[in-house]
């Protein structure tokens, strides 16, 4: 019986059945579903599997490597900026080697419906010299996840899995496999391996770089590579989701030109040299940057080949079908426009969310101030940006808020003030906290405790309430400057006073406005039985 | 048999819950079914939508391209237009008339009915009344979802099943609230048939 899943839950249903013992994630759009999902599911199996959040993508990552260093099968999951937090192990992880089956599941946002780049995880990839894999539906992911857990073990490395955002939202049937057992805990000692000392790292490059033409004989057998035959001098090389546009296309106009469909790298060059043998034009056709596009394009050009690079395709975005159909030569078919009438909606802060008390405070305090920048991070309170606020004025990466406002407040700006949520704070804000006690940076952190990851749906964070004041002590911030205030509108006077007072001092002090997201509590008060 | 849906509305105004009981019901009629949605930022407040694609043989794209909808489906005034150049030109249009205005500059309604009515006999739907009669305002989805029921290509009596499945475990009372307000919107819809 199929059921109906997510991209992001066939990979969990898939790595469950791939007999996993552990998932490590870090809640991003478009991947925070995989990890949602064998929280949910994991009941019922006959070895328990380990599934809590991790701090950040990097411990994760970690995390995950020593499980399979273990023996065990692991699995560890991230949107695509969490692949630069985790990076150094990532790549450095494919010089150990793994033990047991380790899969990366990276969630790239092309169009950015909810990140602040569209970068490719392909090219980390290639970087890291690993296998990745990029299915084109739900039920390749469901099957590549077990496809590459086992290719994993083969070859002792960790396999990068791609995906994107519309197969990772998408829903579709997915049908299920038999269920792969747990695997037994195994800890060889191999230092001469994992010990990345000089001596061993470059025998382990070496190693690394000696199997390439073994990934790529892996790629020329691969269920994923696969030609779809068809006739005339055009053919498609299609990447990962791309592969649906152009067949959508194909299937709806009626076209018969060859595609080759790319699920697996490194390239499969016999392949590859077989379409482009029978072709003049080929259109290649990747969701994401145009890496392949340009490396066989090479550094002189070659006419012959059509996509992103010379605007037969739009450089940016995300791919559809009718982007695919204008490339293949379709003429653009007369649609109705968007009515003159029609505004933007931008996001917003839910009514009655604390945040909202927050930056009224806040803003009230900064509009005392000739200099009145604000360095803010990722998260709900990200939308404080927006009108009606217009509160804060940097996002850049998960925890610059802290560390961008002490390299300013260094430059000599005051106030220096920076908002951060409790999740991002745990996540990558303590350690630039630490730099700025270390370096007497006179700042004010803010941190916007609303008890949980909301932005991505409301997970459980990794310290909030007390914890965060006992971390802001252990790194050094006094007493007499770590305040708690409520951030309701009742409290506004005391805590535009508390603000006042922090921000105009010249020393580190941290405020930590307190109150939990009001979708959590509603869910909450709904299901008294969920998870606090 | 293909149909290409476009469900629009507002973050948070329950579009997915339509979207999983036409999923439940294509599944029962043994229908292939995609359907992509909105996860992340857009969900707070935002202009959200998802893509429902059914047929009876495989289905590639996860998104309808423009000039292909059968049916836009909408909670929102506004927001059924936002999608309009996905359209087919014999396409229908369903929405809600109750406007949820969250930004500077929202177009008046009698803007928003002309632009309407420039589509091929567009469903307009009181809907927020229907689901107070049916019993709780919350309802208005499943109004939305009966007042389209027509024109989706599964039969009514299918998606009441699903609806009924996908609430029971809210409670009897629930699943029989949602039902009621399916019926009330699957009726309207009759009644503007007939009158056009």
């Amino acid at each position: 019986m199929k059921q109906l899943l997510l991209g992001a839950e066939a990979i969990a249903l898939g790595a469950l059945d791939a007999g996993i013992s552990g998932v490590y994630a870090y809640p991003g759009t478009p991947s925070t579903e995989i990890t949602e999902y064998i929280q949910k599911n994991r009941g019922g199996r006959e070895q328990p599997v380990r599934s809590a959040w991790s701090a950040n993508e990097k411990t994760a990552y970690e995390a995950a490597l020593g499980m399979s260093y273990a023996g065990k099968r692991s699995l560890v999951c991230m949107k695509h900026v969490g692949l630069n937090v985790a990076a150094d192990a990532f790549i450095n992880s494919a010089i150990t080697g793994i033990n047991g089956g380790m899969v990366v599941a990276v969630a790239d946002d092309p169009s950015m419906h909810s990140s602040q780049n569209e970068q490719d995880s392909r090219v980390y990839g290639k970087f890291a010299m690993v296998p990745v894999i990029e299915p084109a539906s739900q039920q390749e992911l469901y099957d590549a996840v077990r496809y590459a857990f086992d290719l994993s073990e083969a070859l002792k490395l960790p396999v990068l899995l791609r995906l994107t955002t519309r197969v990772a939202h998408s829903r579709a049937g997915v049908e299920g496999a038999s269920i792969h057992p747990q695997n037994q805990l195994n800890a060889p000692y191999a230092p001469e391996r994992f010990v990345l000392m000089p001596h061993n790292a470059r025998r382990q490059y070496n190693n690394l770089l000696a199997m390439q033409p073994q990934l790529e004989e892996h790629s020329e057998q691969s269920w994923l590579n696969r030609l779809i035959p068809g006739t005339g001098t055009t053919g498609v090389l299609a990447f990962g989701i791309a592969f649906n546009y152009v067949m959508e296309v194909r299937q709806a106009f009626g076209l018969d030109c060859p595609v080759l469909k790319i699920g697996h790298y490194p390239l499969p060059r016999k392949k590859i040299e077989e379409l482009f043998s029978s072709c003049d034009t080929i259109l290649v056709a990747e969701e994401g940057y145009p890496v392949y596009e340009e490396l066989l394009r090479g550094y002189f050009g070659n006419n012959n080949i059509k996509g992103r690079l010379d605007g037969t395709l739009p450089r940016a975005g995300e791919l559809n079908a009718d982007s695919v159909a204008l490339a293949l030569g379709l003429a653009k078919k007369e649609v109705m426009p968007v009515p003159d009438i029609m505004v933007n909606r931008p996001p917003e802060l839910c009514k009655g969310c604390g945040h909202r008390d927050l930056y009224e405070a806040l803003n009230t305090v900064m509009s005392s101030h000739e200099q009145h920048h604000v360095f803010s991070d990722i998260g709900c309170y990200t939308l404080g940006a927006l009108a009606p606020y217009n509160a804060i004025h940097t996002c850049v990466d998960m925890g610059a808020s802290i560390t961008m406002a002490k390299g300013a407040a260094d430059a000599g700006l005051r106030p220096a003030v920076a908002v951060i949520g409790d999740s991002t704070f745990t996540h990558s804000g303590m350690t630039g906290l630490l730099d700025a006690i270390n370096d007497r940076s006179p700042l004010t952190v803010i941190i916007a405790d609303n008890d949980t990851t909301a932005m991505t749906g409301g997970q459980n964070s990794s310290a909030n309430g007390l914890r965060l004041l006992e971390i802001c002590r252990g790194l050094g911030v006094e007493e007499a400057h770590l305040k708690t205030i409520i951030p309701l509108k009742s409290h506004l006077a005391e805590n535009v006073a508390i603000l006042r007072e922090e921000i105009a001092r010249e020393g580190v002090s941290v405020v930590i406005a307190q109150r939990e997201c009001i979708e959590t509590a509603a869910r909450k008060k709904r299901n008294p039985a969920a998870k606090a | 048999m293909q149909m290409n849906i476009i469900l629009a509305g507002v973050g948070g105004q329950g579009i997915l819950t339509i979207a999983a009981v036409i999923d439940h019901a294509t599944l029962q009629s043994s229908l292939t079914v995609r359907q992509a949605e909105v996860h992340g930022m857009s969900q707070r407040g935002g202009a959200v939508q998802s893509h429902l694609r059914i047929s009876d043989k495989e289905i590639f794209s996860d998104l309808i391209a423009e000039g292909t909808a059968n049916l836009i489906l909408s909670v929102e005034p506004l927001e059924a237009l936002r999608y309009l150049p996905f359209l087919a030109p014999d396409g229908k249009i369903v929405t809600a008339t109750d406007s949820f205005i969250n930004m500077v500059g929202y177009p008046s309604m009698e803007q928003i009915l002309a632009e309407l009515h420039r589509t091929n006999h567009p469903v307009l739907v009181n809907a927020a009344e229907l689901a107070r009669e049916a019993g709780n305002v919350r309802t208005s989805n499943m109004v939305m979802l009966g007042a389209a029921a027509p024109f989706i290509g599964i039969a009514a009596e299918t998606l009441e099943a699903s609806i009924k499945k996908l609430f029971q475990a809210k409670g009897t009372d629930i699943a029989a609230m949602n039902i009621r307000a399916f019926r009330t919107g699957e009726a309207l819809s009759q009644l503007q048939a007939t009158a056009t």
